[in-house]
């Protein structure tokens, strides 16, 4: 079954337009999509006629050319007939927004669907979804444009069972500079489920990293899910609910009772390499490290920058806790350090690990400092602590130490106050593919992400 | 391996449920699993004599397809000194229900560990390691896997179990041998792989782990009540 029309399609029609509603969710899919979207956008309702200057067609078959997806917003009971009259017309691929089928006892209704799709191998996401967002392609999210935050085009794909919690990922990945490639939700998943996007997005060049909200699995799928993630080459990052759901039926083992659903969750996916995120802010922080870093896995050996003895002691202990180490340099390394940093801090400047340059620190102490951790084998990871408001940072020291970064290889992180005023700094970071954290904390998730995907 | 013996106690076992533990010992023994010395005793007379081939200090356990939970109804015994006591053993479990003889068992030592499997919804069938004996469930110091095992799951397995001290010779006593455990582990999830359609899950507990190798000294194996589908 062939997902690149449902990804990447070059036309579309909308299924269910009202003439009288401009808030009904395929007027605002419509809408978007005609005004916004390189691909032509045909709406369709059974009465015809004009809406806002664009013609109505009055069914699948009117339209003026075949399209890669029919967006199909009508009432359940329908939903069969029109996906049928879509595979007629030689539509490639749908996504169903409608609800009232298996989340309202309408189970029946939905396996129609299913079959359907799977007797003309023609793939559908949902029903009772948001469908498809994907930054400059497609948008099949019914709400208005202006309300949403959007983040930008970027390496990180993200499937989500709940459309809401899609959204608000989308905020904090907007909010934090995480860029997408696509965003899905997949509602009931009828059809298309978790593995088999797995496999298209593995493929897909423009997703360098794969992110899943999972309630759960059906029998065995995750079993073949996590076997597609370990092979899969990319970091696979599953933030999972439900965790605390407990055991429906007598148990009458120990083991039984020892290995609850979530305890064997969370182990398998650890067993297979795949990153488990403990909440959004880690979700959105893992996707933030491993789509800069999606190659590079790290011992752990974490250099500290920083200009403050306490940013830096804060960051140790953090690091300690999530079981990274922070080893003290050579006195070789501290005495290279001594020679390359100003004068005028030589005998202030803290050279061990963390490494304080102090307040007085110049932005040549800065990329010297971080210069000399790049080419040590000592440590594999820079953590950088920007305090930004010092007087002797200028606003393109991000993009100079990105420079160090893409020169060396060696992983660098930055964690910088997320404010307005110092969004010229935050940028030279990650538009040079350097995350930014907005918190010491965020930082060393990042950091610890660089560790992952050594399947134990 | 899954052999003609193996199929039968399952086949046989299948309306009650669940695998009377000699029976479950007779399939480890299948999959070379080793258990201490035992033998399945239908009369005090019998049992006596096995008691004296195994040698006294021994264990005697009741031996019933109505008692699961053979604690619960004081239904097993561990260091029986003699024939007096193993007597006296024998016939106050004797009129449990639906009673089926003693099973006669030496004595083990070492690091109490489980060993346990289950078929889970989502992943199919699983395996535990943990630290095991009667307060397992307090401490839950366990590590799971999806099976079927590598050798790389069963290093980290045993690695990541938080009373991993107590196997490398925590306070002078003999480190375990670890490539016992290794083993059994890995013949275990064959097992495991073997049996998957047929049942719900396995506990071997405790597992007595050390320097001389590891020991089940309890089997359970609880049999699927439905028709289910493994996928390899």
């Amino acid at each position: 079954m062939d997902l690149t029309p449902l990804f990447l399609p070059k036309s579309m029609a909308v299924i269910g337009l009202s003439l009288s509603n401009d808030h009904h969710p395929a007027n605002v899919i419509h809408s978007k999509n005609l005004l916004r979207y390189p691909l032509p956008c045909y709406g369709i309702n059974p009465k015809g006629g004009t809406l806002n200057g664009e013609p109505i067609y009055t069914s699948i078959h009117e339209l003026p050319q075949q399209v890669d997806l029919a967006v199909i917003a009508v009432r359940a009971e329908i939903v069969p007939q029109v996906l049928k009259d879509c595979i007629s017309a030689g539509v490639k691929s749908s996504i169903i927004i409608s609800g009232g089928f298996a989340e309202a006892g309408k189970i029946e209704l939905q396996e129609e669907l299913t079959s359907i799709a799977i007797a003309h191998d023609f793939p559908f996401i949902g029903p009772n979804c948001l469908g498809l967002y994907s930054p400059d392609v497609v948008d099949t999210f019914f709400l208005p444009a202006e309300r949403m935050v959007q983040p930008r085009q970027g390496g990180v794909a993200v499937v989500s069972q709940s459309g809401g919690i899609l959204v608000d990922l989308l905020v904090k990945f907007a909010t934090e500079g995480v860029g997408i490639s696509s965003a899905i939700s997949i509602g009931n998943k009828a059809l298309v489920r978790e593995p088999q996007l797995l496999e298209f997005l593995a493929a897909d060049e423009r997703t360098r990293v794969i992110a899943l909200y999972i309630e759960g699995f059906s029998q065995n799928e995750g079993r073949a899910f996590v076997r597609l993630a370990r092979d899969c080459g990319k970091p696979v990052i599953v933030l999972k609910s439900g965790k605390t759901r407990e055991g429906s039926r007598a148990v009458s083992s120990h083991t039984a009772s020892l290995a609850g659903d979530y305890q064997v969750f969370s182990a398998v996916l650890r067993q297979h390499g795949i990153m488990e995120a403990a909440n959004e802010h880690e979700m959105v922080s893992f996707c933030e490290a491993l789509s800069c870093y999606p190659e590079t896995r790290i011992e752990g050996r974490i250099g500290i920058v920083s200009s403050s003895g306490g940013h830096g002691a804060l960051a140790v202990d953090a690091c300690i806790g999530s079981g990274l180490k922070v080893p003290p340099l050579s006195d070789q390394l501290q005495t290279q350090l001594q020679l390359a940093i100003s004068p005028s801090i030589q005998a202030i400047a803290a050279l061990s690990n963390p490494i304080d340059l102090t307040g007085s620190a110049q932005e040549s102490d800065f990329v010297e400092a971080v210069n000399q951790l790049a080419h040590s084998a000592e440590i594999d990871c820079i953590l950088l602590l920007m305090l930004p408001y010092l007087p002797g940072i200028g606003s393109d020291l991000g993009a100079r130490l990105s420079q160090v970064h893409r020169r060396t290889g060696k992983p660098l992180i930055a964690y910088v106050p997320h404010v307005d005023k110092y969004q010229m700094l935050i940028e030279g970071f990650e538009l040079n593919r350097v995350p930014v954290a907005s918190s010491i904390e965020s930082a060393v998730k990042m950091t610890r992400a660089l560790r992952r995907c050594r399947p134990c | 391996m899954l052999n003609d013996s193996v199929l039968t106690i399952i086949d046989q076992s299948r309306a009650q449920g669940w695998v009377l533990e000699p029976d479950a010992k007779t399939i480890l023994a299948a999959y070379g699993l080793p258990a201490p010395p035992h033998a399945w005793a239908r009369n005090l007379d019998q049992a006596l004599l096995e008691a004296a081939t195994i040698g006294y200090p021994v264990a005697a356990k009741v031996v019933s397809p109505a008692v699961i939970h053979k604690s619960e109804v004081q239904g097993v015994t561990a260091g029986l000194k003699n024939d007096s006591e193993l007597s006296e053993f024998y016939q106050r479990v004797s009129g449990l229900p639906e009673f089926q003889g003693v099973l006669v068992e030496g004595m083990a030592e070492g690091v109490e560990l489980i060993v346990g499997a289950k078929i889970d919804h989502q992943f199919g069938p699983v395996i535990l390691l943990g630290i095991g004996g009667t307060s397992v469930e307090i401490y839950q110091d366990v590590a799971l896997r999806m099976a079927p095992l590598t050798e790389q799951d069963v290093t980290t397995m045993v690695g990541e179990l938080k009373g991993s001290r107590l196997l490398n010779g925590y306070r002078g006593a003999a480190v375990i041998d670890h490539a016992a455990l290794n083993t059994f582990l890995l013949r275990f999830s064959e097992l495991v792989m073997d049996l998957a359609p047929e049942m719900e899950s396995i506990d071997i507990n405790p597992l007595f782990c050390s320097d001389h190798g590891c020991l089940a000294a309890d089997a359970r194996i609880m049999l699927s009540t439905g028709p289910v589908t493994i996928p390899k």
